[in-house]
């Protein structure tokens, strides 16, 4: 199978197990040979063909390490691979997990009103990095097994991931606030 | 080692096999490059000659070129230091800090209070236009007059044609401000091999890949921008991880606060201050600025029209007072720009200081306090970004060919369309690795709907007026179909210069716009062409000429990028298509010795057409090839 075949699959890209668990390492120095090879700085003086192929490459080189890099874009694009569509419109819950997620974004909205703004925010993030790191850890395990009953619960942790995510980036946007 | 390093020696090796006796072009030749850093305050022309890099200076052994370009009622305008003595006794025609309104509309300019400095034409045209005596200027063509000066000192000391250039930009520079520079550098006839991000370059300057890998900060406060570009350096890559910053912050803002506490010190009105004395305030502010640096106090002056002198002091405290919430900026930017990145304070091993501002004492007390480091001041902070500039055009241009280094960046803010009720939907999220290409799909929402408009935003807000409008297109001859049948992928990419490009496809009737996109802030390709005739009636230059040595210069590069293709790799062409490559080098050896640029463009073309599998197929070998020769590496 050709790497540069735009149909063929991340994992492949950089000659990996297609896996959720991946040697970080390995695929960092993969990365980095990979744009040694397909950047267009290399094709600097190249026909206009071969630069024109090397920016498709090398940003489908930057895509695939962006995707495999991160555990949440790595477990949805595995789930992806495996047939299991994500609909982001489904905003149907388990209601102890709905109940959590309302209270955290309650205690958000209680920071800037607290003694400490930033320090509240700070122990707020180290919060929500726990609790994703105990999806996360569920997600590698039910992702090993293939049934079908495990992948469509690999599918609803990711989906919390994801409601994580998003408050992830609320905290982001408030520290942004108010540090300015 | 990888093993794609084993194919390019066997490649230089087929070439010295194939080279003929008297070849002029040869692979090996050198060729001249050069690095610009096109400040906001000074510019500097860089290049590396016998392996070492060096500024080049003026006859008069000036490094620094001020970027003033002063207009004047007959002949060429006159650039640099005799340019700006003339800044206070003709302000109107002598423009300076332009890179300030480079992509930039009006109304974004007046915010930033600098249009009444000079006389800018009220008009239709998105792109600003200055009055002056020899006409109205875009800032883009102030910016080219610059360019062309630092080119004709390059060309003059090194004795020849530059092949190419790398330009740098601030890492914060958006879509538009990159075009602009890119369209002045074409103005000025200067072939742009890449625009590099200017904390990039310091980075490559500071050889940080020689030995020390690692996290590294680059904090480069210049004139009239900041950024901040946190890179991780490993075997001569060198990966920004992000980028932060402000294009409207910079030492010339130190010098306006100070101004206006002298100003006010004085008992002037602020808003009766002619622009002769405006120029005149910032001058004694900036120098003041300077001598604050050794002196604990230095006594200032002002003279008003009239002739009265105002004297008085200004001592440390007070500058500190006037400078550090300027400088509390920067570092709010910084929190963010490792945030982003994902490192503490802890992980970075050192700061590079980049830019004029940094001599700042207080600059650097304050940035070391936030880093828990001595920031690195080693390299003069006005000549780093030039020196690495001119190293990175070396390589590309072709004069170091196994030479390691490679440069990962990132765009600064993030990539958008505008949606239902001014929303912005993000396409492409700021800090991610260049070059990238995103699709997104889009659908009709009336019944026969037969166009779609398409809004191109730049920013990290959330409502459209927020952000910076980059460009608006149509796409025409959708079939009509109901209501959310159609489906529109719009696909975005943003190259290696961190230059956007947009093409929109209907996907079930195929209808294809490749679109046209047109900055709102920046320059038609037509207007482009016009000022480029323009330009070279004056220089006498004929355009024919130009045309047909510019057809000439890209069939060099593709004759002999196929031809050490072929010679490295020509065992993966079928015995057809081998045939079909070699009539059409024929075909394009002969047009290229003729003298009609239209049949060279064709054969350009012919050659291209023919060639393209096989580059694919080569680039699918090499990428394999760095596979498998780093699982060799690996374990």
């Amino acid at each position: 199978m050709s790497v540069a075949d735009l149909s063929s699959n991340f994992f492949a890209l950089f000659d990996l197990p297609v896996s959720f668990d991946i040697d970080q390492q390995a695929l960092a120095a993969r990365y980095r040979e990979a744009q040694r090879a397909a950047h267009p700085d290399k094709f600097a003086n190249a026909a206009e063909a071969e630069r024109r192929l090397s920016v498709q490459m090398a940003a489908r080189i930057n895509e695939a390490y962006r995707i495999l890099k991160d555990p949440l874009l790595r477990g949805r694009y595995l789930l992806e691979l495996k047939g299991v569509e994500l609909d982001d419109t489904d905003t149907a819950f388990d209601s102890t997990f709905l109940m959590e997620q309302m209270e955290l974004r309650e205690r958000l909205a209680e920071v800037e009103r607290s003694a400490d703004p930033l320090q509240a925010l700070q122990a707020m993030a180290h919060e929500l990095a726990r609790q994703q790191d105990l999806l996360l850890a569920q997600l590698a395990d039910l992702l090993k097994a293939e049934d079908e009953q495990s992948l469509q619960q690999a599918r609803e942790v990711t989906r919390k991931l994801q409601f994580f995510q998003r408050l992830n980036e609320e905290v982001e946007a408030l520290e942004d606030e108010l540090a300015a | 080692m990888p093993a794609h390093k084993h194919t390019r020696k066997r490649q230089l090796m087929a070439l010295l096999q194939i080279s003929e006796p008297g070849q002029t072009d040869a692979p090996h030749q050198h060729k001249l490059a050069a690095g610009i850093d096109l400040g906001t305050t000074n510019s500097l022309v860089a290049t590396v000659r016998s392996g070492k890099v060096e500024t080049l200076p003026d006859a008069k052994g000036q490094h620094l070129l001020p970027s003033v370009v002063r207009y004047l009622a007959a002949g060429a305008p006159q650039v640099g230091s005799g340019a700006r003595q003339a800044a206070v006794s003709d302000p109107r025609n002598t423009i300076s800090s332009v890179k300030r309104f480079m992509g930039r509309g009006l109304a974004d300019i007046c915010k930033g209070c600098s249009c009444s400095e000079y006389d800018f034409v009220d008009s239709d045209s998105s792109v600003p236009r200055i009055r002056t005596v020899a006409g109205e200027v875009s800032p883009v063509e102030v910016s080219a007059e610059i360019l062309k000066e630092l080119k004709r000192r390059a060309e003059e000391t090194l004795g020849g044609e530059l092949t190419g250039v790398v330009i740098t930009v601030p890492a914060y520079f958006d879509d538009a401000q990159r075009q602009a520079t890119k369209d002045a550098a074409q103005l000025a006839g200067l072939n742009v091999l890449r625009l590099l991000n200017e904390p990039t370059a310091a980075a490559v300057a500071y050889g940080l890949d020689k030995g020390s890998e690692g996290i590294h900060v680059v904090y480069d406060l210049g004139g009239g921008t900041f950024d901040i570009s946190i890179l991780r350096l490993n075997r001569g890559v060198f990966e920004v991880m992000s980028t932060a910053g402000n294009t409207a912050l910079g030492g010339d803002d130190f010098d306006r606060a100070i101004g206006q506490w002298l100003a006010h010190e004085a008992g002037w009105d602020q808003d009766s201050i002619s622009a002769g004395q405006a120029r005149a305030i910032l001058q004694e502010a900036c120098r003041a600025k300077e001598a604050l640096s050794d002196a604990e106090s230095v006594s200032v002056s002002l003279c008003n029209e009239a002739g009265e002198v105002w004297q008085g002091e200004l001592n440390r405290d007070t500058l500190y007072a006037l400078i550090d919430p300027l400088i509390q900026k920067t570092l709010v930017s910084c929190r963010r720009a490792l945030r982003d990145a994902g490192v503490t304070v802890e992980e970075i091993e050192d700061v590079v200081m980049v830019g004029g501002s940094t001599r700042s004492p207080r600059v650097r007390e304050r940035v070391g306090e936030f880093f828990h480091c001595e920031p690195m001041v080693d390299i003069d902070p006005d000549k780093v970004v030039a020196t690495g500039a001119a190293i990175q055009a070396d390589i590309l241009v072709g004069n170091k060919p196994d030479d390691e280094m490679l440069l990962l960046d990132v765009i600064p803010l993030s990539l958008g369309i505008e949606t239902m009720g001014g929303l912005v939907e993000k396409i492409i999220p700021r800090n991610t690795t260049i070059p990238v290409a995103k699709a997104q799909d889009f659908t009709t929402f009336k019944d026969g709907q037969t166009a779609l408009a398409v809004h191109v935003v730049q920013g990290e807000r959330e409502l459209v007026s927020d952000c910076r409008s980059l460009a608006r297109f149509e796409l025409r001859g959708i079939p009509p179909m109901a209501a959310g049948a159609a489906r529109i992928r719009v696909t975005f990419q943003v190259d290696a210069d961190g230059l956007l490009s947009v093409t929109a496809r209907e996907q079930l009737s195929g209808v294809e716009s490749t679109v046209q996109v047109k900055p709102s802030f920046g320059l038609s390709d037509s207007e482009i062409e016009a000022m480029l005739r323009d330009s070279m009636s004056h220089a006498e230059e004929d355009v024919a000429a130009r045309m047909l040595r510019e057809q000439q210069v890209e069939a060099d590069r593709i004759l002999e990028s196929v031809e050490s293709a072929i010679a490295a790799d020509g065992e993966l062409l079928t015995a057809d298509e081998r045939t079909a490559i070699d009539a059409a080098l024929k075909d394009l050896h002969e047009k290229r010795n003729g003298t009609d640029p239209r049949q060279i463009k064709q054969a350009i073309e012919a050659l291209n057409r023919a060639s393209t599998d096989f580059a694919a197929r080569r680039m699918d070998a090499s990428i394999q090839a760095a596979m498998t020769g780093h699982k060799v590496d690996e374990f």
